[in-house]
């Protein structure tokens, strides 16, 4: 067991972490973010995801050492004070959630996705967001959502 | 007993799950049970306690009327919020929602006033469950009664406030307002915190449909921005001070008993907690790390028994039907006229066996509880859709009374029928109460395959006769196993014979979404096709000869025109129609398809379903239902199944096995017939029971081949 660091959300934090540590439990059981979710353990739903530099990655199949030293952003980290993210903003507009434990992931996909094309079409979003799963079949309105969140972020210059 | 009530204590035969005994049985060790409980006194409480366990039956669930105290359900605060208790729990249908919109309705308070405590075995009042899409037609129904009474008395406390006539006063936005004097007095200032111990009149009228201002009306996810910020904490997510985490020893497959076990190794691991009762084995340790580590160093061997494997499954199931009578009562057969001899003097008669697989509800939260002990007494948070019968189930097993265990449930992420038992309660339990420290168990994606329960499989056997104008004359359909909810057919046959056979299950089965009534939809409407193009007639218009039921026309008279039924389409593509009444909602769903010939690729490129379920209470929630059940439905329609063999689980992973991803989910529209003039049902199950057949008789109107296996198409089309 060794102590790392890990800057998350803006904030360093200490961590304890075996070399199989995975970023989704130190997230989850050492820094209280349970935001970010378990779903399937194997990088195949997405319910765990979080941007690493902008990027989406399954924390549940991240080592958490390997990350030391890159900006992690949880669902947590995404709104600024009271003000919600364009994604988060857009979810809640077009209702994209039923039981909403997809949600967070599916959000933090969706900001990487507009991170790297800020106008993707409904073909792009779909492949994008293949590996995010939503049992409760929501799957056209995140779409819309992307599209809307997309459309917002463009009109507010962001 | 009100019809309401009748309806709530039925409880269909396919609900496997509640007739069978509890997961665990505890031997509870001595020592730790008199270091837990102290003095030789409580011996005596125990042993009343398990008299009264006996007395209480194993595990079936109970009916209890709903209470008529307005206290009981709701309770106006000193700083002015209302809060309303329901034993309902919300798993994603967003009845916290909606059951906020009936509170508004009647007792004309802003919405972001109310606040609902759902599924709280200490606050709230008893409730079955949440299941059979109930929610809607009782407890809507019920917190509009207890609040247009609530509203009623405060009118009246008004009234003799003021010392004026009542018919003067008018409730609106939490405050009465005298409508001469335009004094206004807020709810909280009348009661004054007090508790509301007036009952419900026996007869009130509700403001009707027609003049709902809150209901009626598209009221978001009340606690939506939690959910996006991820503040919201699901049962998953839950913590208490000094928690350790458990896991249990699985056996390598179904039925397996310990041959021998070696503890020693695990115990030796610092923090770590080894738990030996009956056929449970668990750890408790303080990280979930540490907790794997422990349970891979336990030796254990197991036993077992040979098992079926999916191969030979529906051969075992026409083998092995159990007899007599079912425990719950529900009648299996329906027989009118004479089948043999309206089949001998049929023009036309064909035979027909439908086949349907075990799927696995994935929900995106698996299984997960805390528990902690004070005393002898133990409180559970868990993802349950029966706080009380978990309840019940806790109690059972740690020999307690049931006002000694409290279970809670957060709002839960998902259950689909899928977790209407308590196993994680009782394992979190069990371990905690030797740790004596809070345990939180969490089962993994691999648990949550495995160890719940399946949605039955099942064989369906169909014998039909028509005459040449295509009148169906004889009906004759048989079930085994998977269930008999929507067995009857809403066809006008003047013969027919309906059959539920319970048999046994290789499987652990229980309740799905919509239970049985999607298999029974998909063979009673494929089959509807066999014999309309038996005698030429296309599906539509051979259903509508043989359905006299209003409402039931209405709906696939109207997804039929939003669809565009009877255009022309391109070479491969296809049309298919399915529909029927379950649960006080009709619908019908209409598909397009297309069939690729040379690799045999099926896509489903458009989906249109219309739906009737009275009065609607949140027009785009229900919107949103009828899409979820629509594509939850394409995994079992197309691709989901469960391999298994010898006792195990082949494919129990989400990399094996396929859900509906957003590459699968064609165009989705929702035509909903809003009809104010009829009670509101729930919506959760009956709109995805068009589908599977809806997509079987439009491949074949692609292909001409007619499949008759759910999934329907595992690795694409075969034609053969």
């Amino acid at each position: 067991m060794s102590r790392i660091q890990l800057n998350v959300n803006g904030n360093i934090h200490s961590a304890d972490a075996d070399n199989d540590t995975t970023l989704l439990s130190v997230l989850r059981d050492q820094l209280d973010l349970t935001g970010t979710k378990y779903g399937c353990g194997e990088g195949q739903c997405g319910a765990c995801t979080v941007l690493i530099d902008g990027k989406s990655q399954r924390s549940c199949v991240t080592r958490a050492g390997t990350v030391v030293g890159r900006q992690i952003t949880t669902i947590e980290g995404l709104a600024k004070g009271d003000r919600l993210h364009p994604m988060q903003q857009a979810f809640l507009d077009e209702q994209a959630m039923q039981c909403a434990y997809c949600t967070p992931g599916m959000i933090m996909s969706a900001v990487s996705l507009l991170n790297k094309k800020p106008n993707p079409s409904v073909t792009e979003i779909a492949d994008f967001m293949e590996g995010n799963v939503c049992r409760c079949g929501t799957h056209p309105r995140i779409v819309a959502a992307i599209q809307r969140a997309a459309k917002a972020v463009k009109e507010a210059g962001l | 007993m009100s019809a309401n009530e009748k309806l709530q204590s039925l409880v269909e035969p396919e609900r496997y799950e509640l007739n069978r005994a509890p997961s665990y049985s505890f031997e509870l060790d001595r020592r730790e049970f008199f270091k837990l409980l102290g003095a030789g006194v409580l011996v005596v409480s125990v042993l009343k306690d398990a008299h009264a366990f006996q007395e209480s039956g194993a595990g079936r669930p109970r009916m209890e009327p709903l209470p008529k105290e307005i206290g009981v359900w709701l309770h106006i605060g000193e700083n002015d919020l209302v809060t309303v208790y329901t034993g309902k729990v919300e798993v994603g249908q967003n009845i916290r929602s909606s059951l906020t919109q009936a509170v508004a309705e009647e007792l004309k308070v802003p919405i972001e006033k109310i606040q609902l405590v759902m599924g709280d075995t200490k606050l709230t009042p008893f409730d079955m469950g949440t299941f059979g899409s109930r929610t809607t037609p009782t407890m809507n129904l019920q917190l509009r009664k207890v609040s247009a009474a609530a509203r009623d008395l405060l009118i009246g406390l008004a009234a003799k406030h003021w010392q004026v006539d009542r018919q003067r006063l008018v409730a609106s936005e939490g405050k009465i307002t005298d409508s001469q004097s335009q004094h206004s007095i807020e709810y909280a200032a009348l009661v004054k915190g007090q508790q509301l111990t007036e009952t419900i009149p026996e007869v009130d009228p509700l403001v009707p449909a027609t003049e709902w201002t809150v209901q009626g009306k598209s009221l978001p996810k009340v606690d939506g921005r939690d959910f996006v910020t991820g503040k919201h904490r699901y049962p998953y997510d839950q913590k208490l001070p000094d928690m350790l985490h458990g896991k249990i020893l699985r056996p390598p497959s179904f039925g397996a008993t310990l041959a021998a076990l070696d503890t020693k190794a695990a115990e030796k691991i610092p923090g770590v907690v080894v738990v030996h009762d009956g056929n449970f084995v668990g750890v408790a340790a303080p990280s979930g790390e540490v907790a794997s580590r422990a349970l891979a160093a336990i030796k254990a061997e197991w036993k077992s028994d040979p098992q079926i494997s999916n191969q030979e499954l529906f051969e075992y199931l026409k083998k092995n039907e159990i007899g007599g009578e079912d425990p719950t009562g529900y009648p299996r057969q329906h027989e009118q006229g004479s089948v043999e001899k309206a089949l001998s003097s049929a023009d036309h008669r064909i035979e027909q066996s439908y086949t349907v697989n075990y799927i696995a509800h994935v929900p995106l939260e698996p299984r997960a509880a805390l528990a902690q002990w004070s005393g002898d007494e133990v409180t559970v948070w868990t993802g349950t859709q029966r706080p009380f019968g978990v309840r019940k189930e806790l109690a059972e097993a740690f020999r307690l009374s049931e006002g000694k265990v409290r279970v809670l449930m957060p709002d839960t992420g998902s259950a689909y029928g899928g977790k209407h038992t308590g196993e994680t309660a009782m394992e979190a339990a069990r371990l905690a109460r030797a740790a004596k420290l809070p345990v939180k168990v969490t089962w993994t994606r691999e648990e949550e395959f495995a160890w719940a329960y399946f949605r039955p499989a099942g064989v369906i056997d169909i014998t039909g006769g028509l005459a040449k104008d295509g009148t169906i004359v004889a009906w004759d359909f048989h079930n085994y196993n998977s269930g008999a909810a929507g067995i009857q057919t809403f066809y006008d046959i003047p013969n027919q014979r309906i059959l539920f056979h319970p048999t046994r299950s290789p499987l652990r089965q229980g309740s799905y979404r919509g239970l049985a009534a999607t298999a029974n939809h998909f063979a009673r409407e494929c089959f509807m096709d066999e014999l309309a193009h038996s005698v030429n007639m296309g599906p539509l218009e051979f259903r509508l000869k043989n359905l006299k039921n209003d409402r039931l026309r209405a709906v696939f008279e109207a997804a039929a025109k939003k669809f565009g039924w009877g255009q022309k389409k391109p070479a491969g593509r296809g049309f298919g129609i399915g529909g029927g009444f379950e649960k006080g909602g009709n619908v019908a769903t209409s598909v397009e398809v297309s069939v690729d010939r040379t690799t045999g690729e099926v896509r489903i490129l458009r989906v249109v379903t219309a739906f009737e379920c009275g009065a609607v209470v949140n027009p785009d929630n229900l919107h949103n239902q009828i899409e979820g059940a629509n594509i939850m439905g394409l995994g079992g329609a197309l691709f989901e199944a469960i391999q298994f063999q010898n006792g195990r689980i082949l494919n129990g992973r989400l990399s094996e096995y396929r859900v509906p991803r957003f590459s699968d989910v064609p165009v989705i529209e929702s035509v909903i017939l809003d009809r104010k003039d009829l009670p509101s049902a729930g919506a959760g199950e009956t709109p995805m029971l068009g589908l599977a057949p809806a997509i079987g008789n439009a491949i074949f109107d692609a292909s001409g081949v007619r499949l008759r296996t759910l999934p329907l198409v595992p690795g694409g089309l075969k034609i053969s």
